[in-house]
């Protein structure tokens, strides 16, 4: 049962005023949403080095009522899977582990030991929060990065390459629940959660997480610019049950009715863009046209 | 009587870890490490061994796996050798500052590039400063025994520790074993570990981000910064020499074998001579020992059986009385010397003794070490005439 108003949502949060992430962060936004949809108490959140480190305070101070463990960058598939595997040993099953990891560390550094816990059906949520960059590190590329955006490993011809396509790679593993979604849908953000928490087995959800420094917009289009994201078709959201795909929120009613906006009306807000050329634009809306029209295709075909 | 049984010391170093009850066992395979890791998968899948078994795609996710078990409060345990051990090297700085009683078997390897499947001890030496208790064992029953050990160790001191033991020489090698009972080990070790765990409702950010300075909490009690709790790990470090002996006294009284704690010693009680060394080479060095006593030199052994903690009193009373200290070992701190050696010499000049000293690299990759080539080393040091350092070396 869809999630219809905000109101709806749990009253009660999870994370304390004086946080650690930047203003408008969206990350900080899709953790708040998603902590609600899970049970706190039974919840063990792995995070690998990333701003999500830096979200949770300076030791001996966190904002989060949450048990973290923190794991070095590579290894946040392997320590869920060692919280697994200590959880069933010990008889606290009932436990849910959530890794919470941003694009680095899931498409990069990460991907090894992600494909591992994958592989071995972990019974586990993995998290990524696609910011497209080291943004913690100061807006390095990542293979997450969009094609044309200036980072500061790629500062004078922006990135040369299209992003890496992670939910392919994620879906190959035949695993039971892929999902996106983003901080400027919380209802849609809030359902996927909650549905991933009641699934056995490996759940992966991919959150596209604006991120106002590093992408060079006011902190107050926060959510226009996810909104616009997913409006576009640069991020579309959907969920994969069981490889059942299926639209949902805005991209399902852009799916039956309405346009999609244009590449252009999304990079030019944003700084990260500003040396982005006519034809990287033109790659780009290719790109994101391409997929839309595949997701249509698989969206329509749905039992 | 116990069970004596002809095994290799992978086979005593699985069965040492069954007889733990270890509860996650997280392993990638590597020779000559892989026949303990293949025992232990085929007990938990025959139901002899009741534990989680994750087959991890590398070494990098073997230690990440246990060391997140054992902080929400399993009892854990995995093995490996060289490369690998060296692809674990971030996760063994993570465990030891994570504090988490994870217990390893290396069995000892020579490190590429070139490629070497054959033994020597460069592996666990360089994996040295990253705060975990290194354990060398001299024969397949104190790999079992020390193994045992280790859990109690571990837990009582909240720190990792490394059992090492030399790859074919010992892994592969065929030897008799008498296997505790169960019962005996369940006497020096609580079935169950309560070092470590999680609780309902206990909010813990574990290994967050941490500053150098002390701070305030919440409610205005000062927290140590990150140096001070490296501080701690290297006090605790130190503090785990008293633990270790304790630990093998206690197995003495239950098992009836002690291994020394943390040096062993033959023949040293009017030695002039001494051969010092670590692993199944101070094993072989007792038979240079015998053979320079035959020929009239009162020579005697002392075996490093704890490398980490470094056990500089225990060696410096061992070596106070003797003219000459000669050290083989199978590593060298490449730019310098031995790294046995160099631990050893800083450690006589703290106590003010002056032994003629010198220092042999042997036995790299699986070259044969012969007792009479550590009886022509030693003597060369008693002759005033030191060769390079290297025994049987070419180009």
């Amino acid at each position: 049962m869809a999630t219809k108003a905000v109101r709806e949502l749990p009253r009660e949060e999870f994370i304390m005023p004086g946080t650690r992430s930047c203003a408008a962060c969206g990350l900080m936004l899709t953790y708040r949403h998603a902590l609600k949809a899970l049970n706190h108490k039974k919840t063990i959140v792995a995070v690998p080095a990333s701003c999500m480190t830096v979200l949770h305070g300076v030791y001996p101070i966190t904002p989060v009522k949450v048990i973290c463990i923190n794991n070095p960058f590579a290894a946040t598939g392997a320590s869920a899977s060692g919280l697994v595997a200590g959880l069933r040993a010990v008889g606290k099953e009932d436990y849910t582990v959530v890794a919470f990891a941003g694009d680095g560390g899931t498409y990069d550094i990460g991907i090894q030991a992600l494909s591992g816990a994958f592989e071995r059906g972990t019974n586990f949520i993995y998290v990524c929060y696609d910011n497209e960059g080291y943004m913690n590190t100061g807006t390095q590329r990542s293979s997450a990065s969009p094609t044309g955006a200036i980072t500061s490993t790629t500062p004078i011809l922006a990135k040369l390459q299209q992003k890496k396509d992670m939910i392919g790679i994620v879906e190959a593993h035949g695993i039971p629940y892929v999902a996106t979604a983003s901080p400027a849908f919380p209802l849609d953000l809030y359902d996927k959660f909650r549905a991933a928490k009641d699934i056995t087995g490996s759940r992966y959800i991919e959150v596209h997480a604006p991120c106002p420094p590093g992408w060079g917009f006011p902190n107050k289009d926060l959510i226009k610019m996810g909104k616009l994201a997913v409006e576009t078709g640069i991020h579309v959201l959907f969920e994969i049950r069981d490889g059942n795909f299926k639209l949902t929120s805005r991209s399902l009613a852009l799916a039956e009715k309405g346009r999609k906006k244009t590449v252009a009306d999304y990079v030019k807000g944003q700084t990260r863009f500003k040396k982005i050329s006519g034809e990287q634009i033109r790659a780009l809306q290719e790109w994101t046209d391409r997929r839309w029209e595949e997701f249509l295709v698989r969206h329509e075909k749905r039992r | 009587m116990n069970n004596v049984r002809i095994i290799t010391a992978n086979t005593a170093a699985a069965i040492a870890a069954a007889l733990c009850r270890v509860q996650v066992i997280a392993a990638y395979p590597i020779t000559p490490q892989t026949p303990v890791t293949e025992e232990l998968a085929e007990m938990v899948e025959k139901g002899e061994l009741k534990a989680e078994y994750l087959t991890v795609e590398s070494e990098h996710s073997a230690m990440a796996s246990v060391i997140a078990a054992s902080q929400v409060g399993a009892r854990v345990f995995t093995a490996t050798s060289a490369n690998g051990l060296l692809y674990m090297h971030e996760m063994l700085h993570w465990a030891a500052g994570s504090r988490v009683p994870v217990v390893m078997a290396c069995v000892n390897r020579g490190v590429g590039a070139p490629w070497t499947i054959l033994n020597d001890q460069q592996d666990s030496i360089s994996q040295r400063d990253t705060g975990w208790i290194q354990l060398y064992c001299r024969n397949s029953q104190e790999v079992l025994d020390t193994l045992v050990q280790a859990f109690r160790i571990a837990e009582r001191s909240l720190l990792p520790v490394m059992v090492c033991y030399d790859g074919f020489v010992l892994s592969h090698a065929s030897t008799p074993v008498e296997i505790p009972s169960q019962e005996e080990v369940d006497r020096l070790l609580p079935p169950y570990s309560t070092a470590m765990g999680i609780s309902e409702g206990d909010f813990m950010n574990l290994n967050p981000l941490i500053l150098s300075e002390p701070r305030q909490d919440s409610e205005g009690h000062l927290k140590p910064g990150y140096m001070d709790l490296r501080y701690r790990l290297q006090e605790d470090l130190l503090a785990a020499m008293e633990t270790i002996q304790a630990t093998d006294r206690e197995f003495e009284s239950i098992v009836g074998r002690g291994w020394g704690g943390l040096i062993w010693e033959y023949r040293m009680d009017d030695a002039e001579h001494a051969l010092v060394s670590m692993g199944s080479l101070a094993s072989e060095s007792t038979l240079a020992a015998d053979e320079m006593r035959k020929q009239g030199l009162r020579t005697g052994v002392v075996g490093v059986r704890a490398y980490r903690p470094f056990p500089s009193e225990a060696l410096a009373r061992a070596l106070s009385g003797v003219a000459t200290a000669t050290v083989f070992e199978k590593d060298v701190s490449y730019g310098y010397s031995g790294a046995l050696a160099t631990d050893l010499k800083a450690t006589l000049f703290d106590k003010g003794l002056r032994p003629r000293f010198h220092s042999y690299v042997a036995g790299l990759g699986g070259r044969d070490v012969r007792p009479e080539q550590l009886v022509q080393a030693a003597m060369e040091i008693i002759t005033g005439t030191p060769g390079r350092g290297w025994i049987d070396v070419h180009g």
